[in-house]
C-alpha cells in the first residue's frame, strides 16, 4: 500500500498487468518514446519494447480498428486517445465493428480505450469534453469512469480483462490532483457496482468520476448546516449500479443527479428515468439534475467555471431539495 | 342519469362511510366496448367488500383513466362512457378532460377550464422552472384551513400503509408540505397508531367486520384480565424499504388486505384474548340433517350444512348469555338483544377474507340461517356484497373445520368480544354408556368448537358455561324446536 496520484494508480495498474500477461500491448499517438500527452505511459517502452509501445499515426480510426483486429486474433489491446474529445474520429470502428462484433459473429473483442477526459483547466472545446454518454447509449460497449486512485487501478485491471470493449474515462483533472493509498498487489473492481463514496440521510447524490469531489465538498459545506448527504460514485455507467441507486433513493427520498456532461441525453436522465419508473413511491422531491449546460465547453476561465457544476452550485441544489 | 347521446364519468364509488379510497381489480370491459346502463363495468376492492360498479350509462367506454391494480380515492374518475358509435376521444376532443384527478366537483368546466376556481391541487401557482432559492418563509403559507399542499409519493404511500391522514399531520417542508421525515416522525410518534383511520372511536355503528383469521396466536392463558388498557400500539415500522432478494417476490398489499392486517393487529391490540375448546358429540345432529338435506335441497333449493346447525344452536345459547353477544363501549358494557350473526368467508386462494353478517339472525330458524349462508357467502365470493352487508356484526362464526382443521384461536372482530371456531367433523373412538349403564367404546361424529372471547368483559367461567349450553343444544338439538 502506497499513497499515489490517480494518474500513478494508471500507470501502475497497467505495467502491473502488462508484466504479467505479455498479450497485453498500448498504442496511441506519441505514447512511446514521449510517454504519452499525460505521462501515463513513461518509461513503458524502455520496459516493453516498441512491439508492445506503439506510437500510431494521427488516427483515431487506425488505433481502434487496429485494435479490434488485434483483440479478434487474440491479443489484448489498451487504447490511448490523447483526449477522450478525439474519440469521435473512431466512432465507426467502436460502435459499428467493436460494439457489434461479437454479436454478429460470436468474436469476443477484449480492448480497452483509455479517454482522458473532463475540463477544468481552459481546454477548450476540443480537449474537455465528457463524452461517455454517447457510448452508454451503444449496446456492446462498456463505459467506466473511475473516481479515485484506488478504483483508477482496479477497474484498469477489471477492463482489461473484460471480453468486451470498455471504454475507460479518466479525468483529467484529477490526473494529479487526488491522491490515496491504491494497494500494491493486482485487485479487480467489479463493473456495476457502486462505491458509497459518503453515507447520508437526506439527499442522495448520484454521480461519477471528478464530480464525486465537486459532490463530497458540497456534503461537508451542507454537513454545518445539519443536513446529512449521501454521495454514491457509480464508477461504471454500462453497466451501472440500479439497485445501488434505488437503495439510496429508498433511503433518503430525495435524490441529486449530478454529472460534468452536458444536459440533454446525458447519463443522468437515463438515471432519473430509472427512479420515476422503479421508485416513484419513494420519492418525496423531483429528481434533480445538475450539469454542465447545452454548449460547447468554452475556453475563457470564468466561462468555464460557470460551465462546470461547481461546490456552490451543488451545495445550492442539495439546499433546495433538502427544504423542498 | 346519462342518455345515449352524453358523456358519463364513472367515479370510484363511496362504499361505506369510512371508505376514502378503492382499488380497481378488473376491468370488465375495455376501450371501444359497448356498454349497457347499469351492466357491470369494473371489479374493485375496498377495505370493507370487493364489488363490482355498474354502468352509469349506456354507451360505449371511450376512455379507462385507472388502470386495474392502481388506488384511488373515491370520486376519482374511472373511465369516461360516451355516445354508442362516438369515436375514440380525439386527443383535444370534448372539454373534461384536463383534470383527470378533479374529484368530486361534478359541474362540467364547459370551455376554459382553467379560469374558475384556483384549486392548488399541486404547488402554488408558480412558473414552471424548478423551484428556485426563496426558502421556506417566502412562501404564501398555506395555512390550515382545507388548503391542500402537495402530497409526495412516498408521503401518499407511508400515509395510506398507515392509515394516517395527511392533513393531520404538521409539515415543515416548502409552503408547509408534509415530507417524508415529518410523517414517519408522526407514525412513529404513535398518533397514527391505534384508533381506526375513520371510526372516531366511540362511534357505534359500522365497526369494519372482516374479522377471524385463521388462528395464529396462542391463546393466553385464562388467567386474570389485565386491568388497564393496552399501551398505544407499537408504532409501526416505518416507511420499510423493501427490496426484493434472489428468489422472492414483492407484490404490494391491496385495499383488503391491508384492512385486514390493521383489523387483526388492532384487535390483539385490543382485547384480551382466551380460547376455550369444547368437545361435542354431533350424532345427533348428523341424523337429522341426513334426513332433512334431501328435503331441504328439493323444497327449498338450500344447501343444510352443519355450519347452520351450529349457528342456529348458538344463537339460543347467546339468549342465557348475552355478554358474549356484547361490546365494550367506553367504560360501558353494551348488550344486544339481536343477533347480527358475521360469517367469515375466506376468498379463493387465501386471497383474503371477508365477514359479511346475517342480520337479525335470533328471528331465523334452520332453513333461514341455512338460507343466510348460502346467501352471505355466495354473494362474497361473487363480488356482490354492499357496505351494508359487512357492517354491524355482534358474533362471528369462522369454519376452518371445511378444510380439515381440529384446533385454532381466532382472532375477535371488533368490537365484538367473542368469536366461534367450527372445526373439522371427524370419527373418534369415545366412552359412552350402553343402555345397561356399561361404559363403552363407540365411534361418535365429535367436533371440536373453540371460542375465543375477551377476558375484559367475559371470563372464563361464563365462557365455558355458554360453551356448555351450546354442546347441550347440538346433543340433544330437537328439530321440532328450530
Amino acid at each position: 500500500m502506497a499513497e499515489k496520484t490517480y494518474l500513478q494508480a494508471i500507470s501502475d495498474g497497467l505495467r502491473q498487468e502488462m508484466r504479467r500477461d505479455r498479450r497485453i500491448f498500448v498504442i496511441g499517438e506519441d505514447v512511446g518514446v514521449y510517454g504519452g500527452a499525460f505521462k501515463v505511459t513513461l518509461g513503458f517502452q524502455e520496459e516493453f519494447g516498441p512491439w508492445r509501445v506503439i506510437d500510431s499515426p494521427l488516427s483515431e480510426t487506425a488505433i481502434v480498428g487496429g485494435c479490434t483486429g488485434a483483440a479478434i486474433m487474440g491479443l489484448r489491446p489498451v487504447a490511448e486517445m490523447q483526449f477522450a474529445d478525439f474519440i469521435s474520429c473512431a466512432w465507426d470502428q467502436l460502435v459499428t465493428v467493436a460494439a457489434k462484433q461479437r454479436y454478429r459473429a460470436g468474436t469476443p473483442v477484449p480492448i480497452v480505450v483509455r479517454l482522458p477526459s473532463g475540463g477544468g483547466f481552459s481546454g477548450g472545446p476540443f480537449h474537455s469534453q465528457n463524452p461517455e454518454s454517447s457510448f452508454a447509449h451503444i449496446p456492446g460497449l462498456k463505459v467506466v469512469c473511475p473516481a479515485t486512485p484506488e478504483d483508477a487501478k482496479g477497474l484498469l485491471v477489471t477492463a482489461i480483462e473484460d471480453p468486451n470493449p470498455v471504454l475507460y474515462f479518466e479525468h483529467k483533472h484529477l490526473y494529479r490532483r487526488i491522491k490515496a493509498d491504491v494497494p500494491d498487489d493486482r485487485y479487480t473492481t467489479p463493473f456495476g457496482q457502486a462505491r458509497l463514496h459518503r453515507e447520508g440521510d437526506d439527499v442522495s447524490v448520484i454521480t461519477w468520476g471528478a464530480m464525486v469531489w465537486t459532490a463530497d465538498e458540497a456534503a461537508k459545506q451542507l454537513e454545518g448546516d445539519g443536513i446529512s448527504v449521501e454521495v454514491l460514485d457509480l464508477r461504471t455507467l454500462v453497466p451501472w449500479d440500479r439497485k445501488g441507486v434505488l437503495e439510496s433513493v429508498r433511503k433518503t427520498s430525495k435524490v441529486l443527479v449530478l454529472h460534468e456532461d452536458t444536459h440533454t441525453g446525458g447519463f443522468g436522465g437515463e438515471i432519473a428515468a430509472t427512479i420515476a419508473e422503479e421508485a416513484f413511491e419513494d420519492l418525496d422531491a423531483p429528481v434533480k439534475r445538475i450539469t454542465a449546460p447545452d454548449t460547447p465547453v468554452p475556453f475563457s476561465p470564468p466561462l468555464e467555471k460557470a460551465f462546470i457544476p461547481q461546490v456552490e452550485d451543488v451545495a445550492t441544489g442539495l439546499r433546495e431539495l433538502a427544504e423542498y | 342519469m346519462a342518455s345515449s347521446t352524453s358523456v358519463t364519468d364513472v367515479v370510484m364509488p363511496q362504499m361505506g362511510v369510512s371508505v376514502s379510497e378503492g382499488t380497481i381489480t378488473k376491468w370488465l370491459k375495455q376501450e371501444g366496448e359497448e356498454i349497457a346502463a347499469d351492466e357491470p363495468l369494473l371489479e374493485i376492492s375496498t377495505d370493507k367488500v370487493d364489488t363490482e360498479v355498474p354502468s352509469p350509462g349506456e354507451g360505449v367506454v371511450q376512455q379507462i383513466l385507472v388502470q386495474e391494480g392502481e388506488t384511488v380515492d373515491v370520486g376519482t374518475r374511472l373511465a369516461v362512457i360516451g355516445p354508442a358509435g362516438a369515436e375514440a376521444p380525439a386527443p383535444e376532443a370534448p372539454a373534461p378532460e384536463a383534470a383527470a384527478l378533479e374529484a368530486a366537483a361534478p359541474e362540467a368546466p364547459a370551455a376554459e377550464p382553467a379560469a374558475a376556481e384556483p384549486e392548488p391541487e399541486q404547488e402554488p401557482a408558480a412558473p414552471p422552472p424548478p423551484p428556485e432559492p426563496p426558502p421556506a418563509a417566502a412562501e404564501p403559507a398555506t395555512d390550515g384551513a382545507g388548503e391542500k399542499t402537495f402530497v409526495s409519493p412516498v408521503v401518499a404511500r407511508i400515509a395510506s400503509e398507515h392509515g394516517v391522514d395527511v392533513a393531520q399531520v404538521p409539515g415543515s417542508g416548502r409552503g408547509g408540505r408534509v415530507t417524508k421525515k415529518d410523517i414517519v416522525a408522526f407514525v412513529e410518534s404513535g398518533q397514527a397508531a391505534a384508533p381506526a383511520p375513520a371510526a372516531p372511536e366511540a362511534a357505534p355503528e359500522a365497526p369494519p367486520a372482516e374479522a377471524a383469521a385463521p388462528p395464529a396466536e396462542a391463546p393466553a392463558p385464562p388467567v386474570t384480565a389485565p386491568a388497564q388498557p393496552a399501551p398505544p400500539a407499537p408504532p409501526p415500522e416505518a416507511a420499510p424499504a423493501v427490496s426484493a432478494a434472489a428468489g422472492e417476490e414483492i407484490v404490494p398489499m391491496n385495499a383488503m388486505r391491508r384492512g385486514i392486517a390493521e383489523h387483526m393487529r388492532r384487535s390483539l391490540d385490543t382485547a384480551a384474548h382466551v380460547t376455550t375448546v369444547f368437545e361435542i358429540d354431533l350424532s345427533k345432529v348428523v341424523a337429522i340433517r341426513k334426513k332433512l338435506k334431501p328435503e331441504y335441497e328439493e323444497s327449498y333449493g338450500v344447501n343444510l350444512t352443519y355450519l347452520a346447525f351450529i349457528a342456529r344452536a348458538t344463537i339460543e345459547a347467546i339468549k342465557n348469555w348475552p355478554w358474549v353477544n356484547a361490546e365494550i363501549r367506553g367504560e360501558q358494557i353494551v348488550t344486544k338483544r339481536y343477533v347480527n350473526l358475521g360469517i367469515a368467508v375466506a376468498l379463493e386462494g387465501g386471497m383474503g377474507l371477508i365477514v359479511p353478517v346475517i342480520k337479525n339472525a335470533e328471528g331465523l330458524n334452520l332453513l333461514g340461517i341455512a338460507r343466510g349462508i348460502v346467501d352471505v357467502a355466495d354473494r362474497a365470493r361473487n363480488k356482490k356484497l354492499t357496505p351494508d352487508d359487512v357492517q354491524g356484526g355482534t358474533f362471528t362464526i369462522t369454519n376452518p373445520g371445511g378444510w380439515g382443521a381440529i384446533i385454532g384461536t381466532p382472532i375477535i372482530s371488533q368490537p365484538q368480544v367473542a368469536i366461534l371456531d367450527v372445526e373439522a367433523l371427524v370419527k373418534r373412538p369415545v366412552v359412552v354408556q350402553d343402555t345397561s349403564g356399561q361404559d363403552v367404546i363407540a365411534i361418535r361424529p365429535m367436533m371440536n368448537l373453540c371460542l375465543s372471547y375477551d377476558h375484559r368483559l367475559v371470563d372464563g367461567a361464563y365462557a365455558a358455561q355458554f360453551m356448555k349450553e351450546l354442546r347441550e343444544n347440538l346433543e340433544s338439538f330437537d328439530e321440532g324446536a328450530y
